[in-house]
């Protein structure tokens, strides 16, 4: 399979947070040295413990935080020197979804103000135009077109999160980022909304970042997993090769400690000693070192380079004796 | 034959919502032995928090109360008290006592303006009756017995020097602190990281094969009932609609709701074979009912796959599947 051209670039995105005149303590840097493609039509999943700087990247790829370094390519085009003007046009290719569907709908606008916000904005249309795009992005998410009538409160979790769904349709963006879709819903529910989204990604050929904390929510709709931790990039693979064969030493943690829906594999699990650094002071070398079960003392003196061990599998650890 | 930690007998609790009464959870019967985790599971709005806070007597006073049923717990000298009766102050006494309790957030269970050793103190000074002294220095104890490192440092700071997982470490001494006979945990590991989630499983399995306490659980996952627990109870819309020990109702679920929630949840390695196929995930249609406005006959039908005109009859009653696992479901036999 030859890969298609990458749709998003990220080179070397780097995120400090410098404290302000309201913050005392030191600069946290929440991002280093992230690099990644993701090709046209493809999904690639963003997974790590909090702290890890998922959101940060989601946020930053679309310039909602401003990134401290690094290059963010859209089709070739650069986005972290366009001018305010620029960069408004080309987010009405770029939308995000967000975690929480109760937090994340004005309770005083209706569903069609919500859904209609961005092409106004935008100046996308007349108002006919406008509630026709609504109508259909609501018969997308499979809601009932008189929802553009009614409030967010009359909706139950899993259907708000259809409205956050659609209103990132309206303006018929190429990239999404989703950022936890599913973690705030029922798990009944959390299978609907992620069938809905991988139905729509493959129907429009969306692009889209899924950033989750969760290992076993992203296998069924990613293409490519991105494993984080405390701002750096541990290990990133096609989904099926990182489930089946995980290489970096966290990701195999991090999937041992997902409790497993089979009481004959209780305590079979792997669990991680002490707690995630604080990314105001990460540890030298690799970040992973200080509860990793594998560290040698050389972890302390270089930051691991993301190597490649397999076609397009890559770890960022220096080992090569790994247990699977 | 020694009485039960924890024994729920017909239990409805309401809410009075706009001049009605909305029963949360009804018919519900329950009992934890010494020594054993029982899981109530569900999901939003299935009455596994109301069940507990019925227990801990804590519903909001002015909207919700017990409507029917007893509430009983064997306390640390052996009697049997039964709780729906009590008055504030005894019911007080009881919770300090022989119930442990522990939250799902625990930034917001712990006082941020006392540390933490002052917070796990307290209760052992104002229950237990001792003096400062010894119930700081067995605040210590619990610290350490908890796996909090350099305990007699972190019992000096306060809440917000330490991590999610110490924090809900802390908590669970605090719950511990007049050695409880049971303990209810409420969504304890929900608010954490996966790999502080499997630490906190481990103390808390740790400690009550150590003490032989009850422990109610209250989750949402069933990873972690899997994990955690010798029987479950499932819960919909206000019922328990089966009940067995984990190892059968995982093994063989009796109940479509329960074998939906189990189709439900992501298996690892098992989304990429549906993946490959263009499969759909596992779901179960629709949503889950509002209490106010529940169907008639079994709550689950309007989403089951196999409801019948019976099942919008009548409410099904628990049917014994054996000796220990029974089922709201007429057609349980089919399953």
């Amino acid at each position: 399979m030859s890969a298609p051209a990458p749709y998003l670039t990220v080179r070397n995105l780097t995120k400090h947070f410098a404290p302000t005149a309201f913050s005392r303590g030191p600069v946290v840097k929440a991002l280093q040295d992230i690099s990644f493609d993701i090709p046209r039509g493809q999904v690639v999943g963003l997974v790590g413990e909090s702290g890890s700087g998922k959101t940060t990247v989601g946020r930053s790829v679309l310039r909602l935080i401003e990134p401290t370094s690094g290059e963010i390519r859209f089709d070739g085009k650069d986005i972290v020197k366009l001018g305010a003007g620029d960069l408004r046009r080309q987010r009405r290719n770029m939308q995000y979804i967000f975690q929480d569907p109760f937090a994340s709908l004005s309770p005083r606008m209706t569903i069609g103000q919500i859904l209609t916000e961005g092409l106004d904005i935008q100046r996308i249309g007349n108002r006919a135009e406008r509630r026709a795009r609504a109508e259909k992005a609501l018969a997308a998410v499979e809601l009932p077109v008189d929802a553009y009538h009614r409030y967010a409160h009359e909706f139950s979790g899993g259907q708000r999160q259809r409205i956050g769904i659609a209103r990132a349709l309206t303006l018929e963006p190429e990239f999404i980022v989703a950022d936890e879709p599913v973690s705030a819903l029922d798990v009944s529910i959390q299978a609907q909304v992620i069938n809905l989204l991988r139905d729509l990604q493959l129907r429009l050929g969306l692009t889209m970042l899924f950033i989750s904390h969760d290992l076993a929510v992203v296998e069924y709709i990613c293409d490519t997993v991105i494993v984080l931790y405390l701002g750096r990039i541990m290990e990133i693979a096609p989904a099926a090769s990182l489930y089946a064969r995980p290489q970096h030493p966290y990701t195999q943690a991090l999937l041992s400690a997902i409790p497993s829906p089979d009481p004959a594999k209780r305590s079979k699990r792997q669990i991680l000693k002490g707690d995630i650094p604080s990314p105001a002071n990460p540890p030298s070398g690799c970040v992973f070192r200080t509860r990793c079960p594998y560290a040698i003392e050389a972890c302390a003196g270089v930051v691991p380079e993301l190597r490649e061990t397999e076609a397009g599998h890559l770890k960022a650890c220096i080992r090569d004796d790994i247990p699977a | 034959m020694e009485a039960p930690i924890l024994q729920i007998a017909g239990l409805r609790a309401v809410f009075r919502i706009a001049g009605r009464d909305i029963a949360a959870v009804q018919d519900i019967d329950l009992e934890i032995g010494s020594g054993e985790t029982v899981a109530l599971v569900g999901e939003s709005g299935s009455g596994k928090s109301v069940t507990s806070l019925s227990i801990m007597g804590l519903l909001a006073k002015k909207i919700g109360h017990i409507a029917k049923g007893r509430i009983s717990i064997r306390r640390r000298d052996g009697s049997v008290t039964e709780l729906t009766g009590l008055d504030a102050e005894q019911l007080r006494r009881v919770r300090g006592n022989d119930i442990g309790m522990v939250f799902q957030e625990p930034m917001t269970s712990l006082n941020p303006v006392y540390t933490i050793g002052e917070q796990i103190a307290e209760p052992i000074r104002i229950h237990l009756g001792k003096s400062h002294r010894a119930a700081a220095a067995e605040a210590v104890r619990l610290l350490t017995q908890v796996g909090i490192p350099d305990p007699a440092r972190r019992a000096k700071q306060y809440p917000h020097e330490l991590s999610g997982g110490m924090r809900q470490r802390a908590t669970i001494a605090m719950a511990l602190a007049c050695n409880p006979t049971l303990l209810i945990a409420d969504e304890p590991t929900t608010a954490l990281d996966v790999t502080i989630q499997a630490q906190i499983l481990d103390l808390l399995a740790d400690l009550q094969a150590e003490r032989g306490m009850g422990v109610l659980f209250v989750t949402h996952n069933l990873g972690v009932v899997a994990e955690i627990a010798d029987r479950v109870a499932v819960m919909y819309a206000g019922r328990i609609v089966e009940t067995g020990l984990v190892s059968e109702v995982f093994a063989r679920p009796r109940h479509p709701y329960t074998m939906g929630l189990m189709r439900s949840v992501p298996r690892l390695g098992q989304a990429t074979a549906l993946k490959a196929a263009g499969t759909p995930l596992p779901t179960i249609a629709g949503n889950v009912p509002s209490l106010a406005m529940l169907p008639k006959g079994c709550s689950f039908a309007p989403r089951c796959p196999m409801a019948i005109d019976a099942c919008r009859a009548a409410v099904p009653p628990l049917f014994q599947v054996s000796q220990t696992q029974a089922s709201r479901c007429i057609r349980w036999e089919e399953l």
